[in-house]
Parts: C-alpha cells; structure tokens; sequence
C-alpha cells in the first residue's frame, strides 16, 4: 500500500490499521481514490488489503477466507466497496455472510442533504438506524397446505435491546437531539411492542436525549412532505431496509450515500452501498463519493474528527462548486479528476 | 336527492358505530350491512374508535364485514396545491385481507416472540387480477408488483408468481417486478416512472401512505376499498379532526375525490370529470382555499366555489 511519509501521533493515536475490502466492478478504482484522498489528508491510517471472496471451509460450509476473517478481528474497522454475488456461485450472498461472520447487527446511514446535488429536498439531515439481524428476514418460512404459506418475523428482548442502546449511544456521540423507534406495534401487538418496549426502557438512561414514538407509514407519508423533522430512527429490520433506501433517494440516491455496519466485538464494516457498475468498471467514470463519505463516517467512528471533517468538507465543496463532477453527478469528469481536485481541496486546507 | 352537478345518486344515510350482535361479537348495525349489501356501493367519512369502547376498530370491522381485500389510492399531483413533485399519477392497490397483518402472533419463550405473515394462492390471485381489472378499465400501461421475493422467498415468492400468471391473461398491459426498497428508493427521485402497483398488506400501507404524501397528504387522497359480491365502499383516509369539528374549516377534498372515484367505478365518468375539474380548478386558481391549501376560506365558501364551477360548466 502506499507508505505514508509522515507520521503524527494524537492522542491514542500513531497509525491505524483498517481492513480494506475494495470489491468487485467499479471497487478497486473508489478504493483507490479512497487511499489517495486519505494520503493527501494525512490520515493516519494504513489500508491492509484483503479479499472476502466466499470459499467453501471444513464441513462443506461457506466461509469468508480465513485470512480475512483474522484481519477484521485484529484491526476491527473494516471499509468495503460493492461486491458481487455470481448467481450460478452456488453461496449466499457476500454481504449476507459479511453480515453473520460478524454479527453485523447495527446497519446505520446517515442522510445529509449535499449542497450543489440538486433533489427536491434541501435540508435533509437524519441517520436510520437498522436491527440487522432478526425480525422480518429470518428466512423461515413454511407451507402451511397446498397455496398457503407463512413466513416468520421473530423479534428478541435482546436485539432489540441491543439496537436501542446503539441508537442512543450514537445519538449521544453525535449530539444529535433525538431518537424515534419507528413501529406497526398497532397491528404487531406483540412482535413490535416487544421492540417499542426495549427502545422506551434503554430512553429512560438517556434523558438528555428526546425519544418519540412513530408509526411507519406515518414516517413515510411524513418524511415526503418534510423530512426536517427528523432526527435518528431506529427501528427493526425490514422497516430499516425501506426507510434507509427512502432516505437515500431524498439526498439523492445510492451513489452519495455513507453506510456503517455495527458487529459484535467492537467490530465495523463501512460500506458503500451502491452496486458494482459493470457497465463503466475499469473506465475511470466511477463516483467514490458514496465509499468516501463511508470512509468519513469511519475516520469519526474512530474519534479522527478533524481528519474527517476536513476530507469531507473537500469532498462537498467539491460537488457544490461543479467544476469537476463525475458523470452521475451531472458533470463530465473522470473519477481521477474528481479525485485530485479533493485531493487538492485536502491540501489546501493545511 | 341531487344536488348541484346533477348526478343521478340518491345518498342512504347510515350509522355504522359497533354494537354486539347475538352470541356477544361486536357487528356493525344490521340496517347499515343490509343497506350497503343492497345498494353495493358506499362511501364514508372518517370514523373514530373510541380507547375504551372494547370493540376493535371500525375499518376493521367493515374490512372484515365486507371482505374488503382491495385499497386503491389513485395519487395525481394537484396544480396549485405545492409540493416537490408536480407530475405524480400512480395508483397503488395494496392486498388487504391477510400477509403481515394476519394478527397471528405469539411468545415463543420469555423475550422471544413470533408474528407470522400468511400469503395465500387465493388472496394474491384476487388481488393481481383486480390490479390488471383496474388497469385496463382506466387505461392504465403498466401494472407492477412490488415484493421483497429475495429475501421472503416463498411468501413474496407465491405473491409474486400468481401475479406473473394474471399478467399473461393482459398481454396489452405491461408487468414489470421491483423491490419494495428500489420503489422507495426510485419513488422520492422519480415518482412519474411508476403507473399501477400491486402488493401485499405491509408494502401497501406503506407505500399508499408514502404515495399521499407525494402530493400532499391524507387531506387530498382518495381512497376505495372493494369487497367481495361487487361492494366497494370508497373513503376519505384522514382522521376526524375533532379540533375543528363543526366550525365549518374542514377540506372536503379528501372525500370528494373519494366520491369522484366511486362515480367512475360505477361508470359515471362524465359526472366524476365535471365534478373533479371543478374541484381542481378551484385548487389551481387559489381564491377560495381553506385553511389546510394555504387559505382563508370555510368549508362552505369552498364547497359553494366548487358548486357555481360545475354550475358553469352546463
């Protein structure tokens, strides 16, 4: 990887070692312009490469390379591009073994409005935070007779204990004003009022913090008119799968969008969450923004504020000047540019 | 009794508040089921239920009463009524019989509970073919299911291949399949990429909800449920606004595009054109608005503006 020339130690700092995982299609090229705009920065992070392509392990099971399993555990912070599932690979899906190797129980994303990327919402500014692990997509289903089937969401104390004490944590780490559980308790008595009932227990140890309550399409019929007025969600799985991509599509979609996955053992995977791009992988066309806003969203899970407030300011003004704007961002730059020109910004604020 | 449009309904007034029945199951009033099973067609305004009164809610009752296994939220955008999208006319027609809202749930061990969603053959075929129904009767291109079959394998998967089966008996009509999070993610960026959606029970809350909000909210959605034996009780989906009950504030809108639906259900389309331009216009032009649009103006002062416009159109 590249050597950084320079080392500065802050606090419990000196160098970090992260887990980069740069993923397949457009991957290797974000993550590169990730690496450069870290260099220029001076972060002091250093990137250990490694491939979390599934193989099959003792007893038939499939498994995430050893090697990169050791690296996560050691290093704990991961950072990971798009990765692609084969349909004929005859293994779950990458991010669904990611997600259980892990136990990458905590999806969160935060949604800030970019200035100069024009969407009908000016002033969005909220995080959902989503119970990864259970609910609706436990994946047990069974017919029950022929043309009837049932599918099973299971809601546990613990998880969503666990979800909560993450939301308010973060809330509190963030200073962010509030927390909402978002729930059909109404119609899910029992399922959701056991979640809704966790996320009320754990607001009583947080009394700095606001905890309201709000049905799920009412946060959808709400969000649309004025998401303003919220702050961090919470909520169990499916509900979290909708909102997260609602709440990308008001700042402008996948390809702008941070993401972080909270796992056991103070384990965190920062991801982008947009697909591999076949179509322009190898081209130099890619957006790294969403991988770099990811990547901010690390540098401040590790307590580096000044670096990520400084690599993401560059990457803003950057978008909202429209000199340099990838395809996709309405411009004609190659990634490359769009690249250096934070890379740049970085440096310049030195 | 007609009034200003001079559309040929005679309005049957009813009261549908629940009482218990014999054998102490709460029914709606035997004089409201026999009207509504006599006249087939019913609208509503929005219905309280009271915390203490014991019975479950109203809609419910009159969902399960009737066999109301359709909702359909038609959402066009309103010329003058502002928000971020200006080009909105979908329609969503959510499954509302069964899938999450079965009701069935149950503690497995302390802190362990399970809620299970129940997809049948029959309800998603009913749905489906209602969906392809409506599309083809209101000239409608496109029907898409929207389902989480990737990871709700079977269920969603049942859903989703008895909506591919109805598909093949419309060849005219275009079906297409998408990811309920893709909807939503696609929806707030481009809603005019969308035209009919089909769904089970949670997507359709959802996303119905979500729809409104695209062009307004509940004070400007209408809203049918259809039943089994050819009922459809057409409704207005707001709450009953008890802080500005009889004070003559109140937007009719909701439930009179309701009522305008339930007119073009019944193959009225002249009176339902008439009535809707009428309403619209009035919304367009900004002059006589209550509160809620923006204006000043009462429930009657609108309804009477609404009144000398269909007036003039004769």
């Amino acid at each position: 990887m590249a050597a950084l020339a320079l080392f500065k130690v802050f606090g419990s700092g000196g160098m970090q070692t992260v887990t980069l995982i740069p993923g397949d299609g457009i991957g290797p090229e974000i993550s590169t312009a990730v690496m450069k705009i870290f260099e220029a920065a001076k972060a002091p992070i250093q990137w250990e490469e490694k491939n979390v392509t599934a193989i099959k392990g003792p007893g038939g099971k499939w498994i995430i390379p050893p090697e990169a399993k050791e690296s996560m555990d050691k290093n704990k912070i991961g950072l990971k591009g798009p990765l692609k599932t084969p349909i004929a690979a005859g293994h779950p899906s990458m991010n669904l073994l990611l997600r259980k190797t892990f136990d990458l129980y905590a999806n969160v994303r935060p949604c800030m409005s970019i200035e100069g990327y024009k969407t009908p919402y000016t002033d969005v500014d909220l995080v959902t935070i989503r119970e990864n692990t259970e609910g609706e997509y436990s994946g047990i289903e069974h017919t029950i007779v022929d043309g009837v089937v049932q599918s099973i969401k299971l809601i546990t104390e613990d998880a969503s204990r666990k979800i909560a004490e993450y939301a308010f944590e973060y809330a509190k780490n963030n200073q962010r004003a509030s927390v909402t559980a978002v729930h059909k308790a109404n119609i899910m008595r029992m399922s959701d009022g056991l979640f809704l009932r966790k996320c009320r227990q754990v607001a009583e140890n947080y009394r700095d913090i606001k905890f309201t309550e709000m049905y799920l399409d009412t946060v959808c019929l709400n969000m649309v008119q004025d998401p303003t007025q919220f702050d961090v969600l919470v909520m169990p799985n499916l509900y979290g799968d909708i909102l997260s991509d609602l709440c990308a599509g008001l700042i402008g979609g996948l390809g702008v969008t941070p993401s972080g996955n909270i796992g056991a053992n103070n384990v965190a995977i920062f991801e982008s969450v947009h697909g591999t791009a076949p179509d322009i992988a190898g081209l130099d066309l890619a957006n790294p923004t969403a991988l770099l806003l990811s990547a901010v969203m690390m540098l401040r899970h590790m307590g580096m504020h000044d670096y990520s407030k400084k690599i993401e300011t560059a990457c803003f003004n950057t978008i909202r000047d429209k000199k340099v704007l990838t395809g996709d961002l309405g411009g004609k730059s190659k990634c490359s540019e769009f690249t250096a020109e934070i890379c740049q910004r970085v440096r310049d604020m030195d």
